[in-house]
């Protein structure tokens, strides 16, 4: 199923009266359930901005992103959390809060206006909690987690907001090796085992072809350029658009 | 609650809810009954509670027992109600700001809000005190009413700019900047009129920003309390996207905060609340920023659901302490409300912060 839908879009920032600057044109792609796909390019291309468009964080400059069938423009910022969460690759500063607390909030789309949770949100919070293996940090504060640990929360969190679609920002930045192989094959057992759509930037090629269905490469022109994993001329152009040289790397 | 310590426990929530409440009751009692004046207890419970008697014009009372009668119904209930309606409209003024901004400094007066009261009153009392000159002296209650009117309007006016600024501004940041900037702006035309200005009025100026929750008669209660009624009732509403907004902005956009909204009415609560407060009372410090901190220290959590509840009821027992020890020289006069409040409040907050949160973020 279809889940989001860009026709032509042009990303960037409007600054007041000063005209906008614009980063990528003409930017036309599609996302659907239970896949992962995997955002790649080169720093300051463009990546953040086409997230934060697609997510509705930002608005776009032109065209249109489609949320199923409505207009992302037109979607209340209720209605939109409904369907897409993101994870941001800034870490969060609210030390006092619990682990718990923090994945109840992803409930917020959810709730009444009192906030009060049903049996229900307590489930999908446990629930959140018991997919990214973290059950044992629910009632630890966040400032006792290490960054591994806050994003598998983070990441819960985002998954008891019960999107269609994740997005998540680069959210190997800070990891070691072991936390990276562990989020990423998260992610992917995420889209089979519960039909969400992920959609995951990273510097981590290697691991992102491993898990993603399609990859979208961004140049340094802000062009988009899609493929798979196994498509071997794709393949040469990730490795011409990053100039690596063939042997550094096994895809 | 599995797994978790008694330090976080629901037990361990209510009881320091209810100690904390025991503490209110005690304050509000101890200020209505010690004062300058020392009334036995036996006789200020006998004009509390059967007050019809004490009222009645015909009741043969001395002219002693009227005077504790005036002293008690119309001087120290009143300034106890202020003192906890303040306590608490600063306190939950300053959360609001310190969640809003993210940032521990941030209280009531970051907004330029006191300052802007400032700037009202010091028109009123520096420039205009000149110029109306008798008629003002020879009317209290007028110059009162005159005086708390300029800190509204002083109020009002930077909140209207501040607000106006803030739909043309996407970071809160540069918003804070700026409501210091209108701060520093009205505090600097302050000081240039107390240059100017002769000592005679600097000093009756100099006496309002001491601050104080005795200068304030029934009429104004009826005013206070329906303003903080409406902005505890608000802010007991706002208590979910708050917590939305501890993740930062961008969290909390992608979760469904309508954020631009959500920030106006922090907005105008927090600063109707600072800006009533300080017409009555002057520009208490300290009880704002402080607060929230105390509420986390002692709850050892930033969710909304305690904090809010829990800067409430601290903010009014820090005033009606305040008040109290500002009261305890006797015949002696009344110490400074805002010497007060510091002297007695920064070892309180330093110790709690040191003791729960070492190395830890702040909010």
């Amino acid at each position: 199923m279809k889940l989001i839908d860009a026709r032509s879009i042009h990303t960037g920032y409007r600054h007041g009266f000063r005209g906008s600057v614009t980063i990528s044109k003409h930017i036309s792609a599609s996302i659907f359930s239970g896949e992962v796909v995997g955002l790649i390019g080169p720093n300051g291309c463009g990546k953040s901005t086409l997230l934060r468009s697609l997510s509705g964080l930002q608005s776009v400059l032109d065209g249109k992103v489609y949320i199923g069938e409505t207009e992302i423009s037109h979607m209340s910022p209720l209605e939109r959390a409904r369907k897409i969460s993101v994870v941001l690759t800034e870490r969060v500063h609210a030390g006092h809060l619990k682990a718990d607390t923090i994945v109840s909030l992803g409930r917020y789309p959810h709730t009444r206006l009192s906030g009060g949770m049903t049996a229900h949100d307590r489930y999908v919070v446990e629930h959140s909690f018991s997919a990214v293996g973290a059950e044992s940090l629910r009632y630890r504060t966040i400032d006792e987690l290490s960054d591994g640990e806050l994003q598998k929360v983070m990441v819960a969190r985002a998954l008891a907001q019960e999107p269609q679609i994740i997005m998540m920002d680069e959210p190997t930045a800070f990891l070691d090796v072991t936390r990276k192989v562990e989020l990423m094959d998260l992610l992917e057992t995420i889209a089979r085992t519960q039909g969400t759509a992920v959609l995951v930037s990273s510097h981590d090629l290697e691991l992102l072809m491993r898990i993603s269905s399609r990859v979208w490469l961004m140049d340094e022109s802000g062009r988009l350029h899609k493929g798979t994993p196994q498509d071997g001329e794709f393949k040469s152009l990730i490795r011409n658009v990053f100039r690596i040289p063939a042997h550094y790397v096994s895809f | 609650m599995k797994q978790g310590s008694y330090k976080h426990s629901k037990a361990g929530i209510i009881l320091r809810f209810l100690l904390i409440l025991g503490a209110v009751f005690s304050l509000f009692a101890l200020d209505v009954f010690k004062g300058s004046v020392d009334i036995p207890l036996e006789r200020v419970l006998r004009i509390l509670f059967s007050p019809a008697e004490w009222l009645s014009e015909t009741g043969g009372l001395t002219l002693e027992q009227s005077g504790q009668r005036d002293i008690i119904l119309l001087f120290r209930l009143p300034r106890a109600v202020t003192a906890l309606l303040a306590g608490m409209g600063l306190a939950l003024s300053g959360l609001f700001m310190q969640t809003l901004f993210r940032n521990p400094l941030a209280g009531p007066s970051v907004l330029g809000i006191n300052a802007g009261a400032n700037l009202g009153v010091a028109l009123v009392v520096l420039v205009m005190g000149g110029a109306a000159g008798g008629f003002v002296a020879t009317l209290p209650f007028g110059m009162k009413a005159l005086v708390t009117g300029a800190a509204v309007f002083g109020a009002g006016a930077v909140l209207g700019v501040v607000l106006l600024v803030s739909r043309f501004i996407g970071s809160v940041t540069l918003l804070l900047l700026v409501g210091l900037m209108f701060g520093y702006l009205a505090n600097s035309l302050v000081t240039l009129m107390i240059h100017f200005s002769a000592a005679g009025r600097v000093q009756a100026y100099l006496q309002w920003t001491f601050g104080s929750f005795g200068a304030t008669i029934w009429n104004d209660i009826y005013i206070l309390l329906p303003v903080i009624g409406v902005a505890i009732f608000l802010g007991i509403l706002l208590i979910k996207p708050l917590n939305a907004l501890l993740l930062g902005e961008e969290y909390a956009r992608s979760m469904g905060v309508a954020l631009i909204r959500v920030r106006m009415i922090v907005i105008v609560v927090g600063a109707l609340l600072a800006g009533v407060v300080t017409a009555f009372c002057g520009p208490v410090t300290f009880v704002g920023v402080a607060v929230p901190h105390l509420a986390r220290g002692i709850f050892r959590t930033a969710d909304h659901r305690t904090i809010v509840p829990a800067s409430l009821l601290l903010g009014g027992a820090t005033a009606l302490t305040a008040d109290i020890v500002s009261h305890l020289p006797g015949q002696g006069g009344i110490l400074p409300l805002n010497s007060v409040t510091a002297l007695l409040g920064v070892p309180v907050v330093v110790w709690v912060l040191i003791r729960s949160r070492a190395g830890r973020s702040f909010i």
